[in-house]
């Protein structure tokens, strides 16, 4: 069995013309795909980019609430119940909103606005300069150094700004996980001054955040949430909410699909056109196999061992060429939002296989019907 | 007389449907025995290719038998068929059919490779057989940088390497000029004919008749006479 494979990878790859083409063919169609679906998922990241970076086990919100950015405030007696709640090990409200702050040079710029727990400051980020007791001060803010730090003038500690007409000073720099979607710079402060600064209809708690005794008490505060009429999500279950509202909700998750439909289309129409013409050139070369001895299935196989091949060729190439791709576009662009999972890869595989599959579909429909009669009549 | 190594009764095969529908083979009977090289002649459409497929297990008969070495060819299954071809019957086409991707050891190791032969031995045993056919020295070249009749030359190493019992040759001096193509015929005669061997070939040359055993003519799908050569 082994050397028909062998055979069936010598008339493959010594007709390097078309291989070339096969290859490139499947090669850019993965790195299509693999950046498309790559992008897409960079931005359903950023997009839950509060959730990740407070790191809270599970959330409180109101259940309409469809992304981390569009709260609607909760009462400070949900705290209060939440805290009471079997399972419950502690429990702290967050503030998340925006607001426009004014620099020193007069230019307003949007940010937004992270208000933690004063007393346990739970979900803080990490310091770069200065220290996080430093947020008590009179007017103190973090500001997030990402991609979009420069935005607030590149501050420094001690750098003055205003917020609605109260005086902020930037009294520490830090550092998250992630950036955030929509572009603005990242504000942290306490909850309470995060609600005197900001103006706030009545309700001022735009999460509660919860951390629960075990992981098998999560079920039970989910219900005892639900009884109190909101909404208690794990970290991941949020996250998969915001997801699905930027895939379902918006027209971004159509767009990035049919993107991505048209890449696979590329790459099908090239490699399946450029493999539909090698088996065609040596489809009398085929029937002389068939005269010769060879069994349809052996030919069958020789055909799916070469869409394979050149396939899983063309899939590494294409994944290599994403991945290096990506790492030099983040090397210039800071804030390019790309990241490659493993469900791109899979996706990407899964295409890949896909167009193998209709490729050696043509070719193996062809190769059957030759009788190797036809070859001795010429 | 030596032994049946074909034997064909009432052979018909038909192509085509309604007015267009022919009848290619009308009752055919042939035996052939081992030790010969039977010659088919005739006409164009007289119906030698389809016959030569019929003998070789390549084309199913519309009615008829045919007991290849005691084996009722075409009781057999499609992969007992392919099984049989591989192991008794070797095939020289008239455009020969060489791999131009492959070098011309490769192509003539093709059957031994078929036949699950490890490929370094199968190429050792290609380059003895290219030796014999008279292409020393041109193993790692590709097809196309051969002659016409070096390509006929590894098309018969291809045919012969798995020695076969039964060798069958579609027009092989169609693309050789006359001097070429006598001496193919002549050395295949010489190299691969022997008691316990058949070989059938189709051909318009009445340049190689000298080297056949007999010659059976073929006319409107019948074989209607029969010459015998001193070579029998």
């Amino acid at each position: 069995m082994f050397g028909i494979l062998r055979l069936a990878y010598k008339l493959l790859v010594n007709d390097k013309a078309k291989f070339t083409a096969l290859l490139i063919g499947i090669t850019f169609a993965v790195f299509l795909m693999t950046e498309i679906t790559a992008m897409f998922a960079g931005v359903l990241n950023r997009a839950s980019a509060t959730v990740i970076n407070i790191g809270a086990r599970i959330w409180v919100m109101d259940p309409s609430v469809q992304t981390v950015a569009n709260t609607i405030g909760m009462p400070d007696y949900a705290l209060d119940a939440v805290r009471s709640m079997k399972g419950v090990k502690f429990a702290v409200p967050l503030f998340s909103g925006g607001a426009l702050v004014k620099l020193q040079d007069g230019a307003y710029q949007s940010v937004n606005v992270i208000g933690l727990d004063d007393t346990s400051l739970f979900g803080r980020p990490q310091m770069e300069q200065g220290q996080i007791e430093s947020i008590y001060a009179e007017g103190a803010f973090l500001v997030v150094d990402d991609s979009e730090f420069p935005k607030l003038g590149n501050p420094k500690i001690g750098t003055v700004f205003e917020l609605n007409d109260h005086r902020g000073v930037v009294t520490g720099i830090a550092k998250v996980a992630t950036s955030a979607l929509f572009g603005v710079p990242s504000l942290y402060t306490t909850y309470y001054r995060a609600i005197q600064y900001i103006p706030n209809p009545r309700y001022t708690i735009s999460y509660l955040l919860i951390e629960p005794k075990n992981e098998s008490d999560i079920p039970s505060i989910q219900k005892q949430v639900q009884a109190l009429g909101y909404l208690a999500l794990t970290r991941e279950q949020f996250e998969t909410k915001i997801s699905n509202f930027y895939m379902f909700q918006t027209s971004l998750g159509m767009n990035i699909l049919i993107m991505t439909i048209v890449s696979f289309v590329v790459g099908l129409s090239i490699s399946g056109q450029t493999f539909y013409t090698f088996i065609l050139e040596n489809l009398e070369k085929f029937g002389a196999l068939k005269a010769i001895g060879t069994k349809n299935r052996e030919l069958v196989l020789m055909i799916l061992f070469q869409a394979t091949f050149t396939s899983l060729a063309g899939y590494g190439l294409g994944i290599g060429l994403c991945t290096l791709a990506t790492a030099l576009a983040k090397m210039r662009l800071p804030d390019y939002a790309s990241r490659i999972t493993y469900g791109n890869l899979g996706l990407a595989l899964l295409m890949v296989v896909i167009i193998a599959a209709m490729s050696s579909y043509i070719g193996v429909r062809k190769v059957l019907r030759i009788e190797p009669f036809d070859i001795f009549r010429g | 007389m030596g032994t049946v190594a074909i034997h064909a009764d009432g052979l018909n095969k038909w192509f085509g449907e309604g007015e267009a529908r022919t009848n290619a083979l009308k009752d055919v009977h042939l035996d052939t025995t081992f030790g010969e090289m039977v010659y088919i002649v005739g006409p164009s459409g007289s119906g030698k290719t389809t016959l030569l497929s019929v003998l070789s297990g390549i084309l199913r008969p519309d009615s008829g038998t045919v007991l290849c070495e005691g084996a009722d060819l075409w009781k057999l299954s499609n992969d007992e068929l392919a099984t049989f071809r591989l192991s008794k019957i070797g095939f020289v086409f008239q455009d020969y059919h060489l791999f131009p991707r492959l070098t011309t050891a490769e192509n003539v190791a093709i059957p031994l490779i078929l036949r699950r032969t490890d490929w370094d031995k199968a190429l050792i045993e290609a380059a003895k057989y290219l030796e014999i056919v008279g292409l020393k020295g041109r193993a790692n070249l590709p097809p196309v940088k051969l002659s016409g009749g070096e390509q006929q030359r590894v098309a018969i190493a291809r045919a012969i390497i798995s020695q076969p019992d039964i060798l069958i040759m579609d027009e092989p001096t169609a693309s050789l000029d006359g001097d070429t193509g006598r001496s193919i015929v002549a050395f295949v005669k010489e190299k691969f004919l022997n008691a316990n061997r058949c070989i059938l070939i189709v051909t318009h040359d009445a340049r190689i008749n000298e080297f056949a055993t007999r010659i059976l003519h073929m006319e409107d799908g019948r074989l209607s006479n029969e010459e015998r050569h001193q070579n029998e």
